[in-house]
């Protein structure tokens, strides 16, 4: 298995990335703020303003380093990429699933699956850690339908009501994460989603914590050749990843919700660190990013045993191996394609 | 895993400055140097050769040495410092 490689957040304003040798330069103002080998990183991820010389993206683009471009809010903006990688083959093949509805249905729905499962797994284990801080008859209710809903999904071939069931699953979830939230209740609840802008401090750490898994699934995919803007249950639209967002669905819940609220369930994070702007957006302090994308890639180190590959890796590359398995299902090589279901 | 590689270059002649010079960029594209002809270098099996082999054609063995140490996957516990020039951790994350 690939080697997990660290990556570097530049959070700082007016800062500049060069290359000098096989280095990169973070200068602020002239002076060397830092100075990496860029064999150690595989993506560079930028929030606010920081120019990049032509020549450090040349070099990021040919040894194949994402290199990202984000607002200070972690909006994104942009990515520079390199030549497609992988063969041609496979993502043509990806395309005519894609134009297919239901052969994009068989696929979309194992990812659907994939993601009530780990949402149905998230439930019962924070009903089991916590019996007695949490409604568990409101969870069994919960659970019981989402498990009923698998049930159902495994049985459809069409991408509507495929849809439709997802939703309904979601709504279900939705309603009770709010339980799930044990610690500082004042400053962090969760009465539904909201995003663009998100208007309440889970809702901000949650689009967050999105946006930051949504670029390594966007890069993952396009490391094992596929294209993250072609997708089978989310419609093209210009400029969004529909594959990454696919793939994401059975994530979310494990890998980005979870982890939300490990930050604010152990106090990583305070209500201090949110702000209120005048349309209502909630955006977090310059200090408290820093301390989210310190524990983003603390999590990303954290050792798993994958369930299906059964092999010992760390979480930051559960991404790549499920784009891995997505192709090789795509190529034939897997009858159907395996999603990620976290024990 | 971290090598630690450590060098000393010949400058008695210009030929001799000229190959220092080549084997401190070398060892800069690679890794962190931590004190002034000393790097600490996070490679694989397979970087950690070509680097080896490259730095070999640089020098000049009648005059200079190389040394390499390799202290593996688990050098975290292996390394101390003390005093001035606070080096960084190339593997814990990396937020400016």
């Amino acid at each position: 298995m690939k080697k997990l490689l660290n990556t570097l957040f530049v959070t700082l304003p007016d800062t500049y990335l060069s290359l000098d040798g096989d280095n990169i330069v973070i200068k602020q103002e002239e002076a060397i703020l830092a100075r990496y080998p860029l064999h150690n990183l595989e993506a560079v991820c930028t929030f606010g303003y920081a120019g990049v010389s032509p020549g450090l993206m040349g070099a990021c683009a040919s040894r194949n380093i994402d290199l990202t471009f984000m607002t200070r809010t972690g909006r994104f903006l942009a990515r520079v990429i390199g030549e497609s990688r992988g063969n041609v083959v496979l993502r043509k093949e990806q395309y005519r699933i894609s134009d297919d509805d239901q052969r994009s249905a068989l696929v979309a729905r194992n990812m659907i699956i994939g993601k009530i499962y780990n949402n149905k797994w998230i439930l019962e284990r924070a009903t089991r850690d916590y019996p007695l801080r949490i409604d568990a008859d409101r969870m069994k209710k919960v659970t019981a339908s989402l498990a009923g809903a698998m049930q159902q999904v495994r049985e459809v071939e069409d991408l509507d009501i495929l849809r439709g069931l997802e939703g309904a699953a979601a709504v279900q979830y939705n309603s009770v994460f709010d339980e799930l939230i044990l610690q500082q209740k004042k400053d962090f609840y969760f009465h539904g989603r909201n995003k663009r802008p998100p208007l309440d401090n889970v809702n901000a750490l949650l689009s967050f914590a999105y946006t930051l898994l949504s670029n390594d699934m966007k890069s993952a995919l396009e490391a094992v050749g596929l294209d993250a803007y072609v997708g089978f249950l989310h419609r093209d639209r210009p400029g969004r990843a529909s594959l990454a967002l696919d793939v994401m669905e059975e994530l979310r819940g494990v890998y980005a919700d979870r982890f939300v609220l490990t930050l604010i369930n152990k106090k990583l994070i305070h209500g201090k660190g949110f702000y209120r702007k005048e349309n209502g957006a909630v955006i977090m302090d310059d200090d408290t990013r820093k301390i989210v994308l310190k524990a983003w890639q603390e999590r990303k180190q954290e050792k798993i045993i994958h369930p299906y590959l059964n092999e010992k890796m760390s979480w930051g590359l559960v991404p790549y191996s499920q784009a891995l398995l997505l192709a090789r299902h795509i190529r034939g090589d897997l009858d159907e394609y395996p999603p990620f279901l976290w024990k | 895993m971290l090598i630690l590689i450590t060098y000393d270059v010949s400058t008695v002649d210009r030929e001799g400055r000229k190959r220092l010079a080549k084997v401190a960029k070398k060892c800069v594209d690679h890794g962190q140097r931590v004190q002034n002809s000393v790097f600490e270098c996070i490679l694989d099996s397979a970087q950690f050769r070509r680097l080896k082999y490259e730095l070999e054609e640089l020098i000049d063995k009648k005059e200079d040495s190389l040394r390499f140490y390799n202290l593996g996957d688990n050098y975290k516990k292996k390394v101390e410092h003390m005093g001035a020039k606070e080096s960084y951790d190339m593997e814990s994350p990396l937020i400016l």
